[in-house]
């Protein structure tokens, strides 16, 4: 096969890899440039100005939040997600009623349709969600607070998005909302491929439903979990925090900053405050969060891969 | 799942006979009970879940077809009459017909082109092997673990010197440029899988490579090519962040930036209700597009993350 073989790897691999190379590689590669400038984006002009970016950042208060609430997202968002994603799947493969002679293990009744239902979050766009959302929370006329007078709790009437120590638990209850679903359907997948017999043994031998759960479930979806967890990671400090933050909150980051993340702290540095260069060093603080968090998923989750 | 159905003849019970060998017979009736708590436990705790994903969707489309006063007043309460004017007023005067047609525009150009460079470069670096091969993979995989925004501030410069700044085809190249990544990834694996031999019989047969690959190799990856082709249809329908920077001309917003500006402009014109149907509008389409592809959409959607 080597007959016009470079020519033909060369003329599929062009337009793809310039492409690629031009709106995606390039624009990384200045921005890290930029970072060292002091680039307004306004005006065609600018000079190296070494790291003052750098130390103007390590003294910028609204950062420091940033980084703050994007470490939160990252921690907490897939903990919280895959923890309940990883609940209702074993819900849904083992929770079933034995029936006599049946398997020791099986899956609820409707399973499939759980699994459908679930789905639906997944398939939105996370801007509309958000939107949703927002009138869920509105303090007067919000859906989630009719609901708290409708069932008596006149008393008990958060203003959600408008309180500082809430909001940002508003927006993360959002994020855990829409992308359960998924995980629960990934998790599923991989639980279902799990011999039964496996389980079989283990009830024979005594083991609660607990126990098998963290003795062979767990243990045999680690690769998928952790995978999850790094997915979940990079989405929940990249895009879909951004659409939420940006949505949902007054500001956008507010109240009180007390919302605000990296993302949304970049956008806002560049294209409101222009300031381009100095949005660019905190798009490079991100990026280190980015990677040094799917490093350290990725090492601590690290175990001999099981085979079965 | 119907399996789980089938009743079984009584006395065929080897695992729990087997268990009755060597635990105390209070056993087996223990675990019986401890198996019927679980599942209603497992059925009410799933139930909830059910409610709480069903509920907020449900809502937003009863409230399309409520009047502006009762959306604030009482925001649980059945529509007095289906105001179906809400609906039409969001196509028409809200633009929500503009949001969809660019919509339509720039998902189909990037997904065609998506799906055509992505196997393009993904053939080439399964099936050939060059010098800087690995190079240019690790590359492409790269980008799915950046931080876009980081690449946002730049780029939007560089698309404004190219003059594709609030383009539609401007817009459709960031979206195949930013979606080669995964499909790339995906498409890879995906002809590693294949059997090379009908490949080399065409090749024998004085097919060249760009025929092999476009009349043998594409046909055959048409599984894969569905899965991310749907993975990217979502992902772009629902893309946000990318045109919120790069397409800020009103009149060429997609549906999701449609939607939100719709939203912020209600502060002082208070069509509620307008865009709550047209919010509705929006989420339908999908909703129903993955009902109906169901298996499809899932396999295309976890695919990526279980490879």
């Amino acid at each position: 096969m080597q007959h016009g073989k470079y020519r033909f790897i060369v003329g599929f691999l062009v337009v793809p890899l310039g492409l690629y190379a031009l709106f995606v590689v390039w624009p990384f590669i200045q921005s890290i440039y930029y970072s060292f400038t002091d680039w307004t984006g306004l005006s065609p002009e600018f000079k190296m100005v070494g790291l003052d970016n750098y130390k103007r950042m390590l003294h910028d208060d609204v950062f420091w939040k940033s980084l703050q609430h994007s470490l939160l997202f990252a921690l907490v968002l897939p903990i919280v997600t895959i923890s309940l994603a990883l609940f209702f799947a074993f819900m849904i493969n083992v929770g079933g009623r034995r029936r006599r002679g049946g398997p020791a293990i099986t899956g609820v009744r409707g399973s499939s349709f759980y699994k459908i239902v679930y789905f639906f979050p997944q398939v939105l766009s996370i801007a509309i969600v958000a939107l949703l959302f927002q009138f869920a929370y509105n303090p007067d006329s919000g859906a989630i607070n009719s609901l708290l007078r409708g069932i008596g709790l006149d008393h008990v009437q958060p203003l959600w998005l408008g309180d500082p120590s809430l909001a940002l638990w508003c927006v993360m209850a959002v994020l855990v909302w829409s992308t359960t679903g998924f995980f629960v359907v990934l998790f599923s997948a991989g639980m279902a491929s799990i011999p039964a017999e496996l389980y079989e043994a283990a009830l024979i031998d005594g083991a609660g439903r607990a126990t098998t759960f963290f003795r062979i479930t767990l243990p045999l979806l680690w690769d998928t979990v952790q995978s999850g967890w790094v997915y979940m990671g990079i989405l929940a400090l990249g895009a879909e925090s951004f659409a939420v933050v940006q949505i949902m909150t007054t500001g956008p980051g507010g109240p009180d900053y007390s919302t605000t993340v990296l993302v949304l702290y970049v956008y806002q540095k560049a294209f409101r405050d222009g300031q381009a260069a100095y949005a660019t060093t905190i798009g490079v603080a991100l990026l280190v969060v980015t990677l040094a968090f799917a490093a350290i998923v990725m090492r601590l989750g690290r175990r001999e891969r099981l085979e079965f | 799942m119907k399996t789980t159905e089938t009743p079984a003849p009584p006395p065929a019970e080897p695992g729990a006979s087997v268990s009755k060998v060597d635990v105390p017979v209070s056993k087996p009736g223990r675990r019986k009970r401890e198996g019927t708590v679980l599942n209603v436990f497992s059925h009410g705790v799933l139930v909830i879940w059910a409610i709480m994903v069903v509920t907020p969707l449900l809502w937003a489309v009863m409230t399309s077809f409520k009047d502006d006063g009762s959306i604030f007043g009482s925001p649980w309460a059945l529509p007095d009459r289906l105001h179906f004017g809400n609906w039409a007023r969001a196509w028409t005067e809200a633009n929500m017909s503009g949001y969809f047609l660019n919509t339509v525009l720039v998902v189909g150009g990037s997904l065609i082109g998506t799906l055509v460079l992505g196997s393009m470069a993904a053939y080439v670096l399964a099936r050939f092997d060059f010098p800087g091969n690995r190079f240019i993979y690790y590359l492409f995989i790269g980008g799915m673990s950046f931080p876009i925004m980081l690449a946002l501030v730049p780029l939007f410069y560089v698309v404004n010197n190219m003059g594709l700044l609030n383009t539609i085809h401007g817009l459709i190249l960031v979206y195949i440029a930013y979606s080669l990544p995964f499909t790339v990834f995906f498409l890879t694996a995906f002809f590693r899988t294949l059997p090379t031999s009908v490949a080399e019989a065409a090749f024998v047969d004085g097919a060249s490579h760009t025929r092999t690959f476009f009349q043998i190799m594409l046909p055959m990856a048409k599984p894969g090519l569905i899965s991310v082709g749907i993975f990217n249809f979502l992902g772009q329908w629902n893309q946000y962040m990318l045109p919120t920077v790069l397409n800020t001309d009103p009149d060429k917003k997609v549906l999701t930036q449609g939607l939100v500006q719709l939203a912020v402009s209600q502060g002082y014109k208070g069509d509620w209700s307008g865009l709550f149907a047209g919010l509705v509008m929006a989420m339908l389409p999908v909703l129903g597009a993955y009902i109906i592809f169901q298996r499809q959409v899932v396999q295309g959607l976890t695919a990526g993350a279980l490879k």
